[in-house]
């Protein structure tokens, strides 16, 4: 299969076959990462730039050595505040980055749609790295590969994503994923946690935990923000953890072989008891060890299939 | 003194049921006569044949950055882009810096549009002081310095007590109160309606309630005070649901739209284009429907812009960080023309009407008609070519259009204001 885009901006625009196509790649990167030189020389001589404009450590570091890893060159341009904020445009810190000749930028926005807006006016290829409540499509496809890894196939899976649906990328790049693959996906949570029209994206909409769980193969439990009791969409923390946590005694209405994922940093406690992601059914390491296959997957298809194959 | 003699045009004046080809005779700056083939000299005439002769539009909402924003547009760029799209009266609004809460705002807007402006420029003071929503500003000096409305526009009035005094202080003094109707808790930080659209963006959703909860307050307001209260750039069904009621029952209201909420949805946002932002935001498209037939029945009374010009860096960064607002001055009459004359949702006449007399009847002034005596503001159009929209040949200093490339009806060919040809097409 040949690839056309320039970048990897959402899941929404992939087909299923390209989807499947950079799960197989990634699955063939995977074992790249278990040598002792854990190195091959794909994106030799290619400038990566991580261009991460909101706090993040593990999506940064699996980029950074899914990068390394194919033997690109890296470099970290990282600020807190909103381009407004620092006096100089995004557009023009693009165009500064881009006139140093760089190959690929692997962006991280708050606001939704940058990466979009870099990708219209650069060469480059831009990698949507999470971009504000739209998507994170590296982590979608992460998690895809992780589910088949242990279910064998997504086609008829029922995938149940807990959580704040509202402010989730990470929801909306599984929903869209998930369905170009033929699973079942539901979400549950309280209605002030679920936007609306939700439904118009192939989900079905729970909000009580133990019917929403009922047989379904994968537990896909979101990151609650604990600063959003502020903001009136849940009473407290301790409500949130009784009517949506998800622990051991709730985990049985699942199918016996579910699976349990969580994109991290978990609140043990609050959505997900110890008991569970320590468990049995966990596979949230998986997630991690999978994220820098997919990127590696990602990085290598969108800028380095011109080089030579992994070896 | 000099007469102009716009001949052959079919003239189109609601005012003075005329609709239909007639000759307008201008002499000393005011309309001398309009009537079929008029026998009279001019020093200058201008052959209308083929083409819609109309009173100078009347834009009861604009924003011209002056004083205080000149980067994004001003009195002068302001009004060029108004006659340029047949607009000869605009309202301006007071969010300027300093915001016209004060008398001598009042006058320096007044005197720089004498001097530089290309139209007539009525300001609109603000309701409370430094428009911060808490303390009545001095209505009465600002009415006495020649405000012609009240208005915080940009900002709700979220404290009802306030609404309910200005109320009754702007009953006294015959003045509107024109209210940006939104409940800035309901609208909590959104940057566009909330629904499926932008559930599908991840972007923060602004429910069509924000606006709705506060129509229908103001009516309540309105209703216990006996004012007249003037609903700004309605744009949910809800709205325009409350206000046919509101009607129906008497009360003092009125309402406008702009063009884009006729046009327009939620879903025409794309690739995060923010010239697609503003506020209140493009609705769903039972909103758009229900804004139609607003139109159509009379509900909504007059048709405004709500031009809105920003630097093209306030506008070409993150959809979020990104200004609200767009132009609207040169595409106004296209717009209207084109989308609902020629689908038949009104007729040439009730636009016409919408865009002059009845704008200017609710702000009170005495604009927008073609009768004998009145200021000679009269417009020329071409309905039959159709043309591009190039945002980058617009006069306004605002190149923040969604509408750059539509092919359109109804542009504007000359615009008089006060007897003087203020804008020729090229």
């Amino acid at each position: 299969m040949t690839w056309k885009s320039k970048d990897l901006l959402t899941l929404e625009e992939l087909s299923a076959a390209e989807i499947t196509h950079i799960l197989d790649t990634a699955s063939s990167f995977k074992e790249v990462s278990t040598r002792s030189v854990k190195k091959v020389p794909a994106l030799r001589g290619r400038t990566v730039v991580l261009f991460f404009h909101e706090p993040s450590t593990r999506t940064r570091i699996s980029f950074e050595l899914a990068a390394k890893r194919l033997s690109a060159d890296i470099l970290n341009v990282q600020t807190a505040s909103s381009s407004l904020v620092k006096g100089e445009t995004l557009i023009d810190t693009l165009k500064t980055l881009e006139s140093m000749t760089i190959d690929a930028l692997v962006v991280r926005h708050k606001s939704s749609g940058v990466p979009q807006m870099l990708a219209n006016i650069t060469k480059a290829t831009v990698i949507n790295a999470g971009d504000g409540s739209h998507e994170h499509p590296t982590q979608g496809l992460l998690d895809l590969l992780t589910i088949r890894e242990h279910k064998g196939k997504i086609e008829g899976l029922t995938v149940t994503i807990v959580g704040d649906i509202t402010h989730s990328r990470v929801a909306r790049s599984d929903i869209r994923a998930l369905n170009k693959l033929g699973a079942k996906v539901r979400v549950c949570a309280p209605p002030t946690l679920i936007p609306m029209g939700i439904e118009k994206m192939g989900v079905e909409v729970f909000h009580d935990l133990d019917k929403a769980l009922s047989g379904t193969d994968v537990v896909y439990v979101l990151r609650l923000q604990l600063e959003r009791q502020k903001n009136n969409l849940f009473p407290t923390i301790r409500e949130y953890s009784m009517m949506y946590g998800v622990n051991n005694e709730r985990l049985k209405r699942a199918k016996k072989d579910a699976i349990v994922m969580h994109p991290g940093p978990m609140n043990r406690g609050v959505e997900i008891s110890s008991g569970v992601a320590d468990g049995p059914a966990s596979v949230i390491d998986e997630q991690v060890t999978n994220g820098v296959a997919v990127r590696m997957a990602v990085l290598y298809l969108l800028q380095g299939e011109s080089n030579e194959k992994p070896s | 003194m000099k007469t102009i003699l716009i001949q052959g045009g079919h003239v189109v004046d609601p005012a003075n049921q005329i609709d239909g080809e007639a000759d307008v005779f201008i002499k000393d700056g005011k309309i001398e006569k309009v009537g079929k083939n008029l026998k009279v000299k001019a020093d200058q005439t201008i052959n209308a044949k083929g083409k819609i002769v109309t009173p100078g539009l009347v834009d009861i909402h604009v924003h011209f950055r002056e004083p205080g924003f000149e980067y994004k547009e001003t009195i002068a760029t302001g009004s060029h882009s108004a006659v340029a799209g047949g607009v000869t009266s605009v309202a301006c609004m007071p969010n300027t810096n300093p915001p016209i809460d004060d008398q001598a705002i009042v006058h320096f807007i007044k005197s720089k549009a004498e001097k530089e402006g290309y139209c007539h420029v009525f300001p609109i003071g603000c309701i409370s002081k430094r428009r911060e929503g808490q303390e009545m500003a001095e209505l009465g000096e600002l009415k006495k310095a020649g405000a012609v409305a009240l208005s915080d526009d940009g900002a709700p009035i979220m404290n009802a007590e306030l609404m309910r005094r200005v109320m009754e202080y702007a009953k006294m003094l015959d003045l509107t109160v024109i209210d940006h109707c939104e409940d800035s808790h309901l609208s909590n930080e959104g940057v566009m309606h909330e629904g499926e659209a932008s559930t599908s963006l991840g972007l923060r959703g602004i429910p069509a309630a924000s606006e709705t909860v506060m129509v229908a307050r103001n009516i309540l307001l309105a209703e216990m005070t006996g004012a007249k209260f003037h609903a700004a750039h309605v744009s949910t069904a809800g709205s325009v649901e409350l206000i046919r009621q509101a009607k129906k029952k008497g009360i003092n209201v009125t309402a406008e739209t702009c063009p884009h909420y006729w046009t327009l949805s939620d879903k025409s946002i794309k690739n995060y284009n923010a010239n697609f932002k503003m506020n209140p935001p493009l609705r769903g498209e039972e909103d758009v429907a229900a804004i139609r037939k607003g139109i159509k029945e009379g509900v909504i009374d007059c048709i405004c812009t709500d031009h809105a010009p920003h630097a093209s860096t306030e506008k070409q960064c993150e959809f979020d960080q990104a200004a609200f607002g767009i132009v609207g001055l040169e595409t106004m009459f296209p717009l209207t023309y084109s989308h609902l004359v020629e689908p038949g949702v009104i007729t040439l006449s009730r636009a016409v009407e919408m865009l002059t007399t009845s704008a200017a009847k609710i702000i009170g002034i005495p604009k927008g008609t073609l009768s004998e005596g009145a200021d000679a503001d009269v417009s020329i159009f071409d309905i039959k070519t159709e043309k591009e929209v190039v945002a980058k040949s617009f006069k306004s200093k605002g190149k923040n259009t969604p509408f750059n490339g539509w092919k359109l009806k109804g542009w504007a060919v000359t615009t008089i204001v006060s007897g003087e040809v203020k804008y020729n097409a090229e």
